[in-house]
């Protein structure tokens, strides 16, 4: 059945396509048979990240920016994810509603995830659904993660290039120099520019870059502050100049090669955690499990101790 | 049971009302007794629902209509499918809500149609004739 669904992707087919990318988010043992078989059909796509927070205007920007690579004739993805529930485990995913125009166009996928537990602003099968579109044969693929924070920054790990998306009025200049979604940035929107603060917002961007000078100056990029009104498309063609610009800096000076090798090397790293957490449910029962709190509790041994416990137990080491 | 998580629901508004109360309050219904939806928004053509199946791999598609429009609207998109090679009630479980009068929901069902809900169709009845009918279709017998 998967040979036959591969074949039939390679071949252009979008609903093999979006069978495939179901298989992968199911089904573990399947991602990995795809992923084997179509791995020398990968790489040739270029990924464009779109994050930044809830109602900032990323699926009305992911909406354009489809148009500008496709008037230049690429073959377009989309992955739009949102969140799963922890409650329910349902999901509602709204991504799609502001770029429904492109999906009858023979040359767009697009494709809604939800994170089903993952908790970096990605689903836990993008990097899967990424390589099946690369395959299928997409040029450039945008992915859009749910509506960040602070922290969510797994698209890092994932995209070439990460475009920010902030909106006036979020906070002050502080906020702008806070660890962690500031510094993933390689290219920021200010949306929404018509309205109130947008130029103090601008401000405090290139003020915060400006410190930032010796970083920069090591890698050879300042990241650009676009602002942008999504809805009436103004900006856009300055943003989609600017992702171009970026993708010609990383192609020229071969940092993509630096940064794809980041991403394998993150890749892996995720696949022995997600298997080392698989053998420990293999091996060790919730009974298991139960005893070893209960040691815990009575303050009869140490979590320390115990985690060495269940990773001996799984993995037949010593730990 | 199928894993409620693993079964995509997609709820389209198609033709030109653009009463979407109805629609978000199942969307949000749904979600929470713990399904993916997957919601398009109002005015969808028929060609953009179809394909928005094929894309989104769906398992269930709901269709709103309170336009009167249900017997060119739904016969159009369950032809559409067909042509992608997409059956109702073995690929993909067909239902509509709205303003349908018995005689046309007869006939709906039909072409293919698993199910009419009328206003007023009590969520539970959804949820349950959607736990009863997703094991038959082929992807969770595991034939396609």
């Amino acid at each position: 059945m998967i040979n036959e669904l591969i074949e039939r992707m390679l071949k252009g087919d979008k609903r093999a396509t979006a069978r495939l990318i179901t298989l992968v988010e199911n089904d573990e043992e399947k991602a990995r048979e795809i992923v084997k078989k179509i791995y020398s059909n990968t790489g040739r796509a270029y990924i464009i990240g779109i994050t930044g927070p809830p109602g900032s205007g990323k699926s009305t920007l992911v909406d354009k920016l489809i148009k500008k690579a496709r008037d230049e004739g690429n073959i377009v993805g989309v992955i739009a994810i949102d969140p799963t529930s922890p409650f329910t485990g349902g999901a509602l995913l709204g991504d799609r509603i502001r770029m429904q125009r492109h999906s009858t166009d023979p040359g767009v996928f697009i494709r809604s995830m939800a994170t089903r537990g993952s908790l970096g602003g990605l689903a836990k099968a993008t990097n899967d659904a990424i390589k099946i579109l690369d395959a299928y044969g997409c040029d450039v693929i945008f992915v859009e993660t749910v509506g960040v924070g602070q922290i969510e920054v797994d698209i890092v790990k994932t995209a070439d290039t990460v475009v920010l998306v902030t909106v006036p009025g979020l906070g002050d200049d502080i906020q702008a120099i806070k660890a962690g979604l500031m510094e993933i940035a390689d290219i920021f929107v200010v949306n929404k520019a018509d309205k109130e603060g947008a130029e103090a917002t601008m401000f405090e961007l290139e003020l915060m870059l400006d410190l930032e000078k010796d970083k920069w100056q090591k890698s050879g990029w300042r990241p650009p502050v676009v602002s942008t009104i999504a809805f009436t498309n103004k900006g856009v063609d300055e943003l989609w100049g600017a992702i171009n610009e970026h993708m010609e800096f990383l192609l020229n000076s071969g940092k993509i090669k630096e940064k794809r090798k980041f991403r394998v090397r993150e890749e892996i790293k995720a696949i022995v955690s997600s298997k080392i957490a698989r053998k420990i449910g293999e091996k060790m029962g919730e009974d298991d499990i139960a005893v070893l709190i209960e040691m815990i509790a009575k303050r009869e041994i140490d979590p320390y101790s115990a985690a060495d416990l269940v990773l001996e137990k799984a993995l037949g080491v010593k730990v | 049971m199928v894993k409620r998580s693993k079964v995509r629901v997609l709820i389209a508004k198609p033709g030109l009302d653009g009463h979407d109360r109805g629609a978000k309050v199942i969307a949000r219904a749904l979600r929470d007794a713990g399904f993916e939806v997957i919601y398009t928004g109002i005015r969808q053509t028929p060609e953009q629902i179809a394909e928005s199946v094929v894309q989104e791999d769906i398992d269930v598609l709901g269709l709103s209509i309170l336009s009167g429009a249900h017997m060119v609207l739904i016969p159009k998109i369950l032809k559409l499918l067909g042509e992608k090679g997409i059956k109702a009630n073995e690929d993909v479980l067909v239902l509509a809500g709205g303003i349908i009068p018995p005689d046309d929901a007869q006939e709906l069902e039909k072409m293919g149609v698993g199910r009419v809900f009328g206003p007023g169709s009590p969520i539970e009845e959804i949820i349950g004739f959607i736990d009863e009918t997703v094991p038959k279709l082929k992807k969770f017998r595991g034939e396609s």
